[in-house]
């Protein structure tokens, strides 16, 4: 059935690239936040603001400067050639690449925010105890930031899923490799296919609905528990 | 360690901010050594030095192991992170991990002690049992009390292994039940474990239940290091000059009057009487004489309400303070004056009339003692 593979397919990629991207950003997005949250350093807001750029920049400037980079005359071309490629740019490893660098703001803001809330205090009675600082990291601060890294998968996941202009610039529209939902719903809309539009769209919109609400209500289930 | 006056020798010297901070004492390896002053005078700040949750320069030594050792040329020297020192630490707030039950508050620490280190080696359910807080066990932190939290914060520094258990304020946060129902359990501690005790406070009261070592501090400074009843009738110090001057001394039980309900105890060249008689012959516990609650008398009254009249031999009389109605005198118990020292507050009139100098044999009368513990 090509008119199911037709729809499916981009529904899969969205799936898949905002998957990743989200254990990458949680992965990146975690030191990053600890340091802007821990840190004296006085140049620290600088790199707190070039983090937070991508909140502000129309994402087709964000796409234009992600394009030269991943591009072949940019870092895509060497990076890209040790995966046998002649380029990041137009393939899904770029597209990675750049939702990470889109989404970044939305996941380090709250992991900073719930480290900088739990304050210097349970760091210090794990150290009384013996704990040390990677120790303490693990079995004290993260912990208690949960309710940040939840909040920042989530936006982090949601803000990839429903990404556009970023994907388009350097993306093209690849089916099955670049072809991600909003793009394959544009591209409906453009064409008149209504009814696929239609599937597409109501379909993202309860699933966004259901992801929000699966995670909100399983944030207040833990904070009862821990309280 | 136990008989080692100095096991614990710190030095601290630095500025944070504003405050200069410039501090040296030794203190015993065992009993409770009260940092003791007025809010702001960097007693806190000297026992996260001596954590190392904040860094002077200094040294630091806890019955020969080197905590902390600042070369003066600056050249290398010692400093152990928070982690690796052995000691427990109880702040002002419980501070305890909200993610984790009580027990798995208590046994973060001791999972992370090594058992051959040494230390303090109470069990989990001596730990337990001391505390009373063996019906919380599998409760969450936030839904203690106040005490019960704190309660739960010093068993959680103890079952680290410390070998040095260190006390911020553990009762300011707390309000005045609450302390009266924490103490016992704080003076449990200085019985039962056998590790030297710092204990940071402003409140003379908590001081008076507990200490057994004060280093009074003013300012950054120490003023003073020594033994509690020392400090407390050292016509030097501000604590003898204060409106409630008053000593503290180590009494033991040696008999108990069960018909009139009075307990004789003994106290270092002398012996008193109190009412009560909960406690048993040879029990140890703690007094405390007001210094107005003392008066002269040239001889043994014969027929007075006052049961207590010991002879005594007057150490100093303090120059009077401005035109004050009020003096403070020293003196030492015993006829020959060997026994403790206490306090006593006389107008100047009645200083005159008694001919009270130093060196004089004299009478006191002391119209009530508390029994503290």
């Amino acid at each position: 059935m090509p008119e199911f593979e037709h729809l499916w397919s981009p529904i899969r990629l969205t799936l898949e690239l905002a998957t990743i991207t989200t254990i990458v950003l949680l992965c990146v997005c975690t030191p990053i936040a600890w340091w802007l949250a821990r840190s004296r350093a006085r140049w620290k807001e600088a790199v707190a603001t070039v983090v937070a750029l991508p909140l502000v920049l129309p994402p087709t400037v964000l796409g234009f400067y992600l394009l030269l980079l991943l591009g072949p005359n940019g870092l895509g071309g060497p990076v890209g050639g040790l995966f046998g490629l002649r380029t990041l740019a137009f393939t899904f490893e770029g597209l990675v690449i750049g939702s990470v660098i889109y989404s970044m703001p939305f996941v380090v803001q709250p992991i900073r925010n719930a480290f900088e809330a739990m304050g210097d205090r349970p760091l210090e009675v794990a150290s009384t105890l013996r704990a040390s600082d990677w120790d303490a990291f693990w079995s004290v601060a993260v912990p208690l930031a949960r309710p940040g890294f939840l909040t920042g998968a989530v936006l982090g996941f949601a803000h990839t899923v429903g990404e556009f202009g970023v994907v388009l610039m350097i993306g093209g529209n690849i089916p099955g490799e670049t072809k991600v939902l909003s793009i394959a719903i544009y591209d409906y809309v453009e064409t008149l296919q209504w009814t696929q539009a239609h599937i597409l769209a109501g379909a993202m919109l309860v699933f966004s609905f259901a992801v929000i609400l699966t995670v909100m209500l399983i944030d207040k289930r833990l904070g009862r528990v821990g309280k | 360690m136990k008989a080692d006056r100095n096991a614990v020798e710190a030095q601290f010297k630095g500025t944070l901010g504003a405050f200069a901070i410039d501090v040296a004492f030794a203190a015993p390896g065992h009993g409770v050594t009260a940092l003791f002053g007025p809010s702001g005078c960097g007693k806190t700040t000297v026992l996260r030095c001596m954590a190392g949750l904040t860094r002077l320069s200094g040294r630091l030594k806890i019955d020969g192991e080197v905590w902390q050792d600042d070369r003066v040329d600056g050249s290398g020297g010692t400093f152990l992170k928070t982690h690796e020192r052995r000691l427990g630490y109880v702040f002002q707030e419980a501070s305890l991990f909200p993610h984790l039950s009580v027990r798995d508050n208590l046994l973060y620490g001791e999972r992370r002690a090594k058992s051959a280190e040494g230390g303090v080696s109470i069990s989990f359910d001596d730990t337990v049992s001391m505390l009373g807080i063996a019906h919380l066990l599998d409760r969450a932190p936030l839904a203690l009390s106040g005490g019960e939290r704190q309660r739960v914060a010093i068993g959680r520094a103890l079952l680290s292994r410390p070998r040095v258990l260190l006390m911020d304020e553990p009762l300011a946060a707390l309000d005045r039940l609450t302390k009266e129902e924490i103490l016992p359990y704080i003076e449990a501690l200085r019985e039962n474990v056998s590790v030297p005790i710092f204990y940071v406070s402003h409140d003379l009261g908590e001081i008076e239940r507990l200490a057994d070592t004060l280093v009074l501090m003013d300012r950054g400074r120490v003023r003073a290091v020594g033994p509690l009843a020392e400090i407390e009738a050292d016509p030097n110090l501000p604590l003898l000059r204060a409106p409630e001057a008053a000593v503290t001394l180590d009494a033991r039980v040696v008999g108990v009057d069960r018909q009139y309900g009075l307990t004789s105890l003994a106290i270092s060249g002398g012996t008193l009487i109190v009412p009560g008689r909960e406690r048993d012959v040879g029990a140890h516990c703690r007094v405390r004489i007001s210094a107005s609650d003392v008066a002269f008398v040239r001889a043994p009254v014969a027929e007075t309400s006052i049961l207590n009249c010991l002879p005594v031999r007057v150490v100093s009389v303090a120059a009077p303070n401005g035109d004050d109605a009020q003096i403070n005198l020293v003196v030492a118990l015993g006829e020959d004056g060997g026994g403790a020292h206490i306090v006593a507050r006389v107008t100047r009139k009645s200083r005159d009339a008694l001919g009270l100098e130093p060196g004089v044999s004299i009478y006191v009368q002391i119209k009530s003692v508390a029994l503290l513990t």
